[in-house]
């Protein structure tokens, strides 16, 4: 299945809060392929793409943070100007709306991929696959 | 089902008639024969013939825990010790413990209180009343043995705890009725589930009564669903004489006051001023009849509403509310009054589980301002943060509309709110009010 998962995890706006996940994930030796953060006044969403994303899940629960594990789509795009560019436009030509993305960075100057959230996970797999661009799986990490 | 048809369901004007008789012969005794009343007359410059209609009685001083406290052990009888049979003390958390004396004229009456409360809500000789509320001190055990006992139902004096041994009790001796706390309730279907394998609706069980600490209609819900029977609610106190002062009956909509021994009003905790029937305020209860410890005017501090309107059941015996809070836990913020428990419904409106959250007070610039702080859970946590936003505009307005002042939602991580002993402090006041 060309699936990725995603960890979100809330955190308040304060100093540390970051520096104490990353720590989580540098101890599990979890390694971040890729993140963002979102925030609003004084909270914020923060997304990870890693190598495990399954364990790291447990270990955030474990811990009592709040997370989630949600599937997104992650498309191979070339690392060179227009990459982006021409794969958004492949994206939008199929009606598939981006909700979050991320970038996940394969190979510096060569390989890269546009790691992204949408609202019916399935519906817009169905209208990505099979067009000739490369879709990131787990197992493939 | 009525145990005594004729007073609980008596003429409004009787009823007023003989709640004035009553309390003027009240007013007299206690003015005679305990100092404490004495002395609070004489203060107030009052005495006990200025008592001449039931509005009258706003000129009472009230009574608090405090002077309850203060007349540690038995300065509050009105009788002498040798005509006292029994004493109960209320769980004295801080301090000293509040002590009730009774003649036999007060567990008679006690029995009869109970024993309507009981009838109201069906039950009868034919049934098997397992009280599991604690026996000893503590008035809810026996309050309950001597209305069932009224009856002539078999009690199981079951007592509180011993939590494997109450459901093999149901299970072999069919009880039919149980009254305990309701949080036990709920922990009594747990555990028949989880750790004996019995589903606690199969027990024989028809009906509950279910008082002592408050609860709430998503509580009652899950009651009645467990065991599949009626839960209702039963109010009292130590200080009045325990379980008894109210009961629902099968309406479920306010539980019934026998104010031909009781007399309720409401008050503004603040002024002490006396409210409208259908206001929201502090429960004042004036004892008519009781004989070893009368009690004039006692502050409740529990919160409700009276309701006088005509009760399907054919009482006339007016209503209060479900104890919504206490006066304790109330908070004062440009000058709106406000109970925490407001908050807590707002928001297990809005995201439907409990919530765990806490109440700051700041003044920052000469104007009260308020924020909750809500715990986030896995519950309502969604990976987006306008959907996380959304809900955080959603609990400010909801809780805006339920207390009438505007208030700042934040949210926080779990457990990040500090809880003693399981619980939370649910209000922080930084204000420095001096």
């Amino acid at each position: 299945m060309h699936k990725v998962e995603i960890i979100s995890i809330f955190v308040e706006n304060k100093p540390g809060k970051l520096e104490k996940i990353t720590k989580t994930l540098a101890d599990a030796k979890i390694n971040i392929l890729g993140f963002s953060i979102t925030s609003v006044k004084d909270f914020g969403v923060i997304k990870f793409f890693v190598d495990k994303p399954k364990e790291a899940f447990e270990l955030f629960k474990e811990k009592g943070f709040v997370v989630a594990l949600s599937p997104a789509i992650g498309i191979e795009m070339k690392d060179k100007p227009g990459g982006l560019y021409e794969v958004v436009k492949f994206i939008s030509s199929r009606g598939v709306n981006i909700e979050n993305a991320l970038v996940y960075v394969a190979e510096s100057r060569e390989k890269a991929y546009f790691i992204f959230e949408v609202e019916n996970f399935e519906q817009a797999l169905e209208a990505l696959k099979d067009n000739g661009y490369n879709l990131l799986t787990t197992e493939n990490l | 089902m009525f145990w005594n048809k004729e007073i609980e369901c008596m003429d409004e004007e009787q009823l007023r008639e003989l709640q004035l008789k009553r309390l003027k012969e009240v007013v007299k005794r206690v003015y005679e024969k305990v100092p404490f009343y004495k002395k609070k007359f004489d203060e107030a410059g009052l005495k006990p013939e200025d008592i001449r209609t039931l509005e009258d009685i706003k000129y009472i001083p009230f009574t608090s825990k405090m002077d309850m406290r203060e007349a540690y052990p038995f300065e509050m009888f009105a009788v002498p010790l040798s005509e006292i049979v029994e004493v109960h003390t209320s769980s004295g958390t801080t301090g000293k413990p509040v002590v009730a004396g009774y003649t036999r004229k007060d567990i008679e009456l006690w029995g009869e209180v109970m024993a309507r409360c009981l009838a109201m809500i069906g039950v009868t000789k034919e049934d098997i009343v397992q009280i599991a509320y604690g026996y000893g001190l503590f008035t809810g055990g026996l309050g309950f043995h001597y209305g069932a006992h009224k009856i002539g139902a078999t009690v199981v004096p079951a007592s509180a705890g011993n939590t494997r041994r109450q459901i093999q009790l149901m299970k072999d001796f069919g009880s039919t009725v149980i009254a305990c706390t309701p949080s036990y309730a709920l922990y009594l279907s747990e555990y028949a589930k989880e750790e004996m394998g019995i589903d606690p609706s199969t027990l024989k069980l028809k009906k509950g009564s279910f008082g002592a600490e408050m609860w709430t209609e998503e509580m009652r819900r899950e009651i009645e669903k467990r065991f599949d029977i009626e839960a209702y609610n039963v109010y009292g106190l130590t200080e009045i004489i325990g379980p008894g002062v109210a009961h629902e009956c099968p309406a479920k909509n306010g539980l019934h006051v026998w104010e031909d021994h009781f007399l309720v009003e409401i008050i503004d905790p603040e002024t002490g001023e006396t409210l409208p029937d259908g206001q929201e305020g502090e429960l004042v209860i004036t004892t008519l009849t009781r004989d070893g410890m009368p009690m004039l005017r006692f502050r409740t501090r529990d919160i409700t509403t009276l309701h006088r309107e005509k009760c399907a059941c054919g009482r006339t015996m007016a209503r209060i509310e479900r104890i919504k809070g206490r006066t304790d836990d109330m908070i004062k913020v440009r000058g709106v009054m406000i109970f925490p428990y407001q908050i807590e419904q707002a928001i297990l409106e809005v995201q439907g589980v409990e919530p765990h959250y806490q109440i700051i007070l700041t003044r920052p610039h000469y104007l009260d301002e308020i924020e909750v702080q809500v715990e986030m859970s896995k519950e309502i946590f969604s990976d987006d943060v306008k959907t996380i936003e959304n809900l955080r505009k959603r609990l400010e307005k909801r809780i805006e509309e339920a207390v009438g002042v505007r208030v700042k939602v934040t949210l926080v991580e779990p457990k990040s709110i500090p809880r003693s002993e399981g619980k939370a402090k649910r209000v922080i006041d930084k204000r420095n009010l001096k």
